[in-house]
């Protein structure tokens, strides 16, 4: 007891000890930050009473009154805001899942081309990229929206494309099946053909662990799953889905599907936009790839394709998954900007709801909490499948 | 034998330079092979059906006189006409810093430079200038930058630290005298910000931007690697959050929120706003490209600082932020690339900058329908400067040598 006693007064003093220190850093810091926040939802408050409005989600179970251009499920003005919050999600996903397919698909294109041994193909690629890294997205969503789908001719002077589709400054009108009676039994025949498809996977995936020689597991996959989809389409006594073509009649356009300025500019100007980006990174992602390693392949006979699928790509993906992730990410923020052309999508429709209600700070909150859920959800997926195909190190 | 072989060394031949003549470059890159020859033909296909059109559209269907006309408004929005004279200044000071880094860091005579200076020129001399003061600022402009360079190669290397920091003096000389500080009576009275538009906006709001974000970025980095566990969980929750939503709902968030959180008596006007939305939501990214480089740095300088008596401050300011910061330049510079082109996103709450004037021109009636003409100019507008600020950021990255150390 007296040692101790003496060895404390005899040494340092206790505001100099790093481990008291620590803590009173940190003491201090979060009542400053607490003192802060308080201050800043006090003032909120008070406000909110001034205006007499009171906090809460209850709100949200009343009508919303107004109508919503274009819906995925069942939806009018005597629908609940909640519904409307629900619109604005679908949509959203369905713009960026559509956008992130295309915006993948053109990106690995121009990417590869960007690389190609021809001048004027590889030339124009740069163009592209060049020119669509260097702009705001909104400028190009504007202007793609303004300048050419709102300059298409009107309805009774369509541009109309093999297949028949339409250009109308109205939207654009595609040829769309409509289910007959044997629409429910052709779901069946394709779900024993997805079936059949991951079957057949699991056993060459199997297979290919046991010989070492891998198949090409998802070729083999889709083919079984097409040839099931086919042999089922012929084999119904009839088709399960009848053509519906558009056609002009008067003023309007009837039939085939119709999809609006809006969606179409918004959709094709996220994923050509994100696609410039990506085709960089897949241009890196390839060029990462040691050119030994090519020259390695060559030696032990490979061919160009087996190179392509079992060495290079295998390697490049390592290095393009990351930044792949984070503009796809990207994309589904950048969604957001449907506002500016009146699409109706997540932030969209809650401008609308917060106008109508005028819960701004719940509202906020609301659309604030679905896109960090998403990125959140999204970044999870991605790191689990980053983990998946990393490089194992010995 | 040796000597056999020696000589036959000195007789071997240098590798063959590649020679070719047009028709050999052509089908050496063009044609070599059977899908090579398929793709430029639908490469030139492309072109063709693209270009064609286009060019046509421009030279004889454009109406290019709505940019034009709107020229004034779309470079200061509603700036007071009196008071232009402080943004021609301000230009004048850019030309003069510009062409003594040039004259000290790049030295030589560049094509783009030299077409960028007759560009000037030639804008200067078009009709379109007549009787107006432009004219003389835009070869004054000419005249400085020139002068700048001169002096920039005659001081040489002794002016560099001179100029950076005559750079880092001259962006928030440039908000000074754009915002003005004196009254009305003065010679620079304050024009209030609900005034400031076009392409200045956009650029005040850039330059705001990036002077505000970085410090706050260097502070949530080290904040994320602090040993302390409360600040580095508050950075980390700050980070994600921030870059887990979009732009857009931040800058709602500002415009409708920020006056709720203030007291009754406080108000904040509608540029403001929004600039502290663009800093929060810039942070957040600087502070991730921040802590890349900090993570670069190897232990041992800690433990070296550490060992030579140094406090956790004095490690930090001297020896870990100089070293992180300098590996992340190149990303720095990308960000705020990123940054200029998201400012056009304040079009969307209201504000009219270079792409809102836009907005609010084509909306008038005589200019209806003429959407593609004035965005097209934007884009343009857009365009170059991000190209150009890429460009410098690679002069950079092989000025400073990084990644070659």
């Amino acid at each position: 007891m007296q040692n101790h006693a003496t060895r404390v007064r005899s040494g340092t003093p206790f505001w100099r000890d790093v481990r008291f220190q620590r803590v009173f850093a940190q003491v201090v810091f979060i009542i400053l930050l607490l003192l802060f926040f308080g201050y800043l939802i006090q003032n909120m408050i008070a406000t909110l009473q001034r205006q007499g409005l009171a906090l809460g989600f209850s709100f949200l179970h009343q009508t919303s009154g107004f109508d919503i251009g274009e819906y995925l499920i069942p939806y009018d003005r005597s629908s609940t805001y909640l519904r409307a919050f629900q619109i604005g999600l679908l949509n959203t996903a369905l713009v960026s899942g559509l956008g992130i397919l295309l915006a993948t698909i053109l990106g690995i294109i121009f990417g590869v081309a960007r690389l190609s041994q021809n001048f004027l193909v590889q030339y124009l690629a740069r163009l592209y990229i060049e020119f669509l890294r260097n702009i705001p997205l909104l400028v190009l969503l504007i202007l793609w929206y303004t300048g050419v789908f709102l300059k298409f001719p009107r309805i009774n002077q369509a541009i109309t494309l093999p297949g028949p589709i339409m250009l109308t400054n109205r939207g654009i009108a595609v040829p769309w099946g409509i289910p007959t009676e044997t629409y429910p039994s052709y779901l069946v025949i394709l779900g024993i053909g997805l079936a059949l498809a991951l079957l057949a996977a699991a056993g060459l995936t199997w297979h290919g662990r046991r010989t070492g020689r891998t198949p090409l597991v998802w070729g083999w996959a889709t083919a079984i799953f097409l040839l099931v989809a086919a042999a089922g389409w012929f084999m119904l006594p009839s088709p399960a889905l009848s053509l519906d073509p558009p056609q002009v009649q008067g003023l309007r356009i009837a039939g085939g599907k119709q999809l609006s300025p809006e969606f179409m500019a918004l959709l094709s100007g996220l994923a050509i936009y994100t696609s410039a980006f990506i085709a960089d990174v897949v241009r890196a992602g390839i060029q990462s790839v040691a050119k030994g390693q090519v020259e390695a392949a060559k030696a032990i006979g490979l061919n160009g394709f087996q190179i392509l699928r079992l060495v290079v790509f295998p390697q490049a993906l390592r290095v393009i998954i990351p930044p792949l992730t984070s503009h796809y990410l990207n994309l589904t923020k950048n969604s957001s900007l449907a506002v500016a052309i009146g699409y109706p999508d997540l932030f969209s429709v809650s401008g609308t709801i917060l106008n109508q209600s005028g819960r701004a700070v719940e509202v906020i909150a609301l659309v604030m909490l679905i896109y960090l859920s998403i990125s959140l959800l999204t970044s999870l997926f991605m790191n689990w499948y980053n983990r998946r195909i990393r490089f194992v190190e010995r | 034998m040796t000597r056999r072989a020696i000589a036959s060394t000195e007789n071997v031949l240098p590798p063959p330079i590649e020679r070719y003549t047009l028709l050999g470059w052509v089908y050496k890159n063009l044609f070599n092979t059977w899908y090579n020859a398929l793709l430029t033909f639908l490469a030139v296909g492309i072109i063709y059906a693209i270009g064609k059109p286009a060019i046509t559209w421009s030279l004889e269907q454009a109406r290019w006189d709505v940019v034009l006309v709107n020229m004034r408004l779309l470079m200061v929005g509603q700036y007071p006409v009196g008071q232009i004279w402080r943004i021609w200044l301000c230009l004048h000071l850019l030309a003069a810093v510009g062409g003594l880094s040039w004259g000290v860091w790049i030295r030589g005579y560049r094509l783009w430079s030299i077409l960028f200076l007759a560009a000037v020129l030639g804008l200067a001399w078009s009709s379109s200038m007549d009787g107006s003061a432009a004219r003389g600022h835009l070869i004054a402009l000419d005249v400085i930058a020139l002068a700048g360079f001169g002096l920039g190669r005659l001081g040489g290397k002794r002016l560099q630290r001179t100029v950076i920091n005559l750079w880092i003096v001259y962006f928030p000389l440039v908000i000074l005298i754009v915002r003005g500080m004196t009254s009305a009576e003065g010679a620079v009275p304050v024009v209030p910000s609900n005034l400031w538009g076009g392409l200045l906006l956009t650029f005040l709001l850039t330059v705001v931007g990036i002077l505000f974000s970085f410090p706050l970025g260097v502070l949530l980095a080290l904040g994320r690697r602090s040993p302390l566990p409360i600040i580095r969980w508050v950075s980390i929750g700050y980070i994600e959050l921030i870059r887990g939503v979009p732009l857009v709902t931040i800058l709602f968030m500002a415009q409708i929120m920020l006056p709720l959180f203030l007291p009754a008596d406080m108000t904040v006007d509608r540029v403001l706003r929004a600039m502290v939305g663009i800093i929060l939501f810039t942070a957040a990214y600087q502070a991730e490209n921040i802590r890349g480089g900090l993570q670069a740095i190897p232990h041992g300088q800690y433990e070296a600082a550490h060992a030579m008596g140094l406090s956790g401050v004095q490690t930090t300011m001297l020896i870990i932020l100089p070293q992180a910061l300098r590996n992340v330049i190149p990303v720095l510079v990308g960000q705020f690339i990123a940054l200029y082109k998201d400012t056009s996103l304040v079009a969307i709450v209201g504000l009219l900058d270079l792409l809102g004037i836009a907005k609010s021109i084509v909306s008038q009636p005589q200019f209806i329908g003429l959407q593609r003409e004035a965005y097209l100019f934007v884009t343009a507008i857009y365009w170059l400067f991000s190209y150009f600020m890429a460009y410098l950021s690679q002069r950079l990255e092989v000025a400073l040598g990084v990644g070659e150390r």
